[in-house]
């Protein structure tokens, strides 16, 4: 059998394939040639054997047959097979093979070998892939030789404990005694691995930490620190004119993990950090690199004002350097302090915004987060400019996360409704299909919750899609849109802008091309439809047009459609009498927490948005009920419905107990001309705020009053004002109940006439305990901007003695302290 | 931490590899390939750190060939944008010209240099010296 070709010739040959099936046969040749030399057990050529496999593996062809090859190759005496043993095992094996647990006892063998670069082979290998149980069996031996005085065998002992120290944490504390005279060392090799030690070790254990500040780790760093920059020119670690970078970036990161929360060693380390800043050549990348760690570091410790100050404008100075790379850099240090040194990044505003023009991708993204996250009440209209523009230009990965940010700081800082909804609009045109769903449900709620831009808006909307309807999330909003104001649109009246001339034909005309499109999705034909149906009711003459579209989608394909539209056919059939009343406006709906982009909004016993899409009739339907019920109760065409949050029941449902406790009343047809007036109040002052009617200043003590006491049940209301905001009394109610059996399913509802406005919070539960040994407490807060004098009807729903028992009452007595 | 190190042609071809953290063989054809793709891309004034997946790659370009290493967030990108210089000088010193026909050598030198994805040595000779005792017996 002819000697096995050398690695070289192999890699020459392959070279020269010209394609990917040549390769694959020479490849295979080989292989098939190594494979029977293996078979022989030809130990001269075992070595060039294995090196050739190696290379076919790194080129992606399997190479497992080679890995007992390798232990053999280990276990032999001679350096050049040993040398090639250790490599194929760093490269083929891995603690999944079964079979590198084999390597054991040649390694140790190995590490107590006479030659140190075998010993440090034996390192080398144990310190890449070694698994667990060989870390165990040998931490010993690593050791030992961390405590020589070789120092090519002492850099590579420190990393193989660091990767000890990985896979078994346990034994961390091996190996501290050895640390102690590491950095006495003059070897930079060394230092420099001892350095990651003593980094890895600190990282993993805040006991070690501790132990390493108490034993003034500090000053020594400092102290090689010093020298390194002090010292003159070393040939040895030169790299263009700063004396071994490497080593001093690794000290500033040690020195970054001590000095952090700890504020002695923070002070011992002030001085050499603004040494190293002030001291350091930016010519090259190298002093730029070690200015960047030198900035991590200052921002991480608790360092003093003037340092970090330095530091942040080490930062602008790299801003505008012409390198793209410290660009880069700087960027994405600034967006690391930018939540702690604000005011000082709000500095370098206006370059951050150039950023955003420049060529490179990195430094877009960059850019872009940074702007986000600089945008503030002041600002804001000039950053949404820039950003709007940025989003216009940027790159398609780009612009989801763009759009979602610009909605974020929009709803936080926005100056103005109209402002507002402008952006939106902008948004929506631009980056229409690259909004996030969940953005589309937000938007409607803002723009409901705008009552005063609804003309505005929808005439807007509706120019919009009248080009263009791909952008689906664009042409959510405004069917939606569309569907509740369409009457708005095209009674013309718009304060805002030049109102524009629409008939409703026209509107139905673009709604019918969304729902025939093929670019509509299925969610968005969900939406036409339902605003075709609402129009309905607000337009006039275009009923039937609107009848005869609903009945052809009785039958579409689409399952979803199909219900709706089967569903709305029934309304205008058997249930037209109820179709007004299903359709009218959505109502003003409650924020409960500040929200992004991705957070649910909860509405008050209201179905939200996306519940209306699958399933509109129950929406309509609460408000109606609620309505038309109160209403009756209370014999008032001036009182507006209460909206009340039922306990703990979903919103679905609350409109059906409602039902059942008024279910003596006649809930079909609105005695009053329906629809309900439009809620066009401004939204509720006190929306937003915790359940917890606690104001820091409150006026001087308003008296009590008790409000209704029949069949013992006594309802106390107690008043509390604010000095900051006296239109709004915050009542809390008290139940008691003196009889002998207890009180159950306690529901309290109260009306207000039209000038007020009414909110009723969750009570504390729903039993009365009997003989007054406990009470229910419920809080109403009453928004009285008039300062008229304020009257409420109340209505009690409770069980006792096994009855239902119910009761209507007027409350007149309020103190004039508690609306004047 | 440094995950891998990779020297790869403009054809895609790869000359060298090292993974620091285990990856499957197929998935590193497959890597290798998108990140030849994405160095391919940039041009000469874009910066040379590129965000890809959850990690950061630093290239740098030597004639036709690209030194590319991926590291994690704890890394300092412009250190081992030094490093990879550091890398080919040393290279260049032991061999003529950067010639991949000695793989065998260019990773025992990379050992030297980088073990576990942290850096070891960083001086010339020192990385050397162990490669001259292998080259004195193997010829013996």
């Amino acid at each position: 059998m002819p000697a096995p070709i050398r690695l070289r010739e192999l890699i020459r040959t392959i070279r020269t394939a010209r394609t990917q099936a040549e390769e694959r046969e020479m490849i295979q040749k080989e292989c098939a040639a190594i494979r029977s030399s293996f078979r022989e057990e030809d130990n001269t050529y075992r070595c060039r054997n294995v090196a050739k496999l190696l290379y076919m593996h790194m080129l992606g062809y399997p190479a497992h047959f080679g890995q007992l090859e390798c232990l053999k190759l280990i276990a032999s005496q001679k350096f050049t097979d040993k040398r090639i043993g250790y490599l194929g095992a760093m490269l083929l094996l891995d603690e999944r093979q079964d079979v590198h647990l084999l390597m054991t006892n040649c390694i140790k063998n190995d590490l107590n070998h006479s030659t140190q670069y075998v010993q440090g082979l034996a390192l080398c290998t144990l310190g890449c892939m070694g698994s667990s149980e060989m870390c165990r069996d040998l931490a010993g031996e690593v050791e030992k030789l961390l405590k020589t005085s070789n120092s090519y065998l002492r850099k590579k002992a420190a990393l193989c404990a660091v990767h000890v120290i990985r896979k078994v944490p346990e034994l961390m504390e091996m190996f501290l005694p050895a640390t102690k005279n590491l950095l006495n060392e003059k070897n930079h090799g060394v230092l420099h691995t001892s350095v990651v030690l003593l980094t890895e070790m600190c990282e993993r254990s805040p006991d070690m930490l501790a132990h390493f500040r108490k034993v003034s780790l500090v000053p020594q760093l400092v102290r090689i620190l010093k020298n390194l920059i002090m010292s003159g020119y070393s040939p040895e670690h030169d790299v263009s004119g700063i004396s071994d970078p490497f080593l001093q970036v690794r000290i500033l990161r040690l020195l970054r993990i001590l000095g952090r929360n700890d504020d002695d060693s923070s002070e011992a380390m002030n001085d050499i950090l603004a040494q190293v800043a002030t001291n350091t050549e930016t010519s090259k990348n190298v002093g730029n690199a070690i200015l960047y760690e030198t900035v991590l570091t200052i921002m991480d410790i608790k360092s003093e004002s003037g340092l970090r100050v330095l530091a942040i404008n080490i930062l602008g100075r790299f801003l505008l350097n012409n390198d793209k790379n410290i660009r880069y850099v700087a960027l994405t240090s600034l967006l690391k302090t930018v939540q702690t040194d604000h005011n000082a990044v709000q500095r370098h505003r206006s370059t951050i915004v150039d950023c955003l023009k420049d060529l490179d991708v990195s430094i877009k993204r960059r850019a872009m987060e940074l702007s986000f996250a600089l945008v503030n009440g002041n600002n804001v209209r000039g950053m949404m400019k820039e950003l709007l523009y940025f989003l216009d230009s940027c790159e398609p990965e780009f612009k989801a996360d763009c759009a979602s940010g610009i909605f974020l700081a929009a709803e936080k800082y926005a100056p103005s409704k109209r402002w507002h909804i402008d952006t939106i609009m902008r948004v929506l045109t631009t980056a229409g299909s690259y909004v996030r769903d969940d953005a589309v449900p937000n938007l409607i709620q803002l723009i409901t919750n705008s009552v005063e831009m609804h003309a505005y808006t929808v005439q807007r909307l509706y120019k919009a899609i009248l080009g263009d309807y791909s952008q689906q999330p664009l042409v959510q909003v405004a069917s939606w849109c569309i569907g509740e104001y369409g009457d708005l649109l095209v009674s013309g009246q718009c304060e805002e802008e030049e109102p524009i001339q629409v008939t409703e034909d026209e509107v139905l005309d673009i709604l019918e091309s969304v729902l025939i499109s093929n670019m509509s999705a299925s969610v968005t034909r969900g939406y036409a439809l339902t605003a075709i149906m609402k129009l309905s009711t607000r337009f006039t003459c275009t009923v039937n047009r609107i009848k005869k579209v609903v009945s052809i989608y009785g039958s579409s394909i689409d399952v979803e459609l199909q219900q709706r539209a089967v569903e709305y056919n029934a309304l205008f059939k058997k249930y037209d009498h109820m179709r007004p009343a299903l359709l009218e406006r959505m109502p003003v709906m409650e924020k409960v927490t500040t929200n992004g982009p991705t957070e649910i909004v909860q509405t008050n016993g209201e179905a939200e948005p996306a519940v209306l899409e699958t399933k509109p009739p129950p929406s309509g339907l609460q408000p109606a009920s609620q309505a038309n019920d109160l209403l009756d109760l209370l014999g008032e065409s001036d009182i507006t419905p209460v909206i009340s949050t039922a306990p703990t029941s979903k919103p679905a449902s609350a409109g059906g107990e409602l039902l059942d406790l008024l279910g003596d009343l006649n809930l079909t047809g609105s005695p009053v001309s329906a629809p309900v007036p439009q809620i066009a109040q401004p939204p509720f002052l006190l929306d937003g705020l915790s359940s917890q009617p606690l104001f820091n200043d409150i006026a001087a003590g308003i008296p009590s009053i008790t409000a209704y006491n029949k069949n013992g049940l006594k309802i106390d209301f107690t008043f509390e004002r604010s000095n900051t905001n006296p239109s709004v009394t915050v009542i809390t109610i008290q139940a008691s109940n003196s009889t002998e059996l207890d009180m159950t399913d306690f529901v309290f509802q109260a009306a207000v006439p039209k000038t007020f406005q009414l909110q009723l919070l969750s009570p504390s539960s729903s039993v009365i305990p009997a003989f007054n040994s406990g009470n229910i407490t419920q809080v109403i807060k009453v928004l009285n901007p008039q300062k008229q004098q304020l009257r409420m009807r109340i209505k009690l729903t409770y069980n006792h003695k096994g009855s239902a028992m119910q009761d209507l009452a007027e409350v007149n007595n309020f103190p004039p302290q508690s609306w004047q | 931490m440094i995950k891998f190190f990779l020297m790869v042609n403009k054809q895609g071809q790869t000359r060298l590899s090292r993974y620091y953290e285990h990856v499957e063989i197929n998935k590193r054809t497959m890597l290798e390939a998108e990140v030849i793709k994405n160095c391919l891309s940039r041009s000469k004034d874009q910066c040379s750190f590129i965000e890809y997946k959850d990690f950061k790659l630093v290239y740098r370009q030597y004639a036709a060939l690209f030194v590319v290493v991926g590291i994690n967030e704890t890394e300092n990108e412009m250190a081992v944008y030094e490093l990879i210089h550091n890398f080919v000088e040393v290279l260049d010193k032991y061999f003529s010209r950067v010639i991949m026909f000695n793989l065998d050598r260019v990773h025992i030198i990379l050992d030297e240099m980088v073990l576990n994805g942290c850096i070891v040595e960083t001086n010339r000779t020192r990385i050397l010296a162990p490669l001259f005792v292998l080259d004195k017996v193997a010829e013996s």
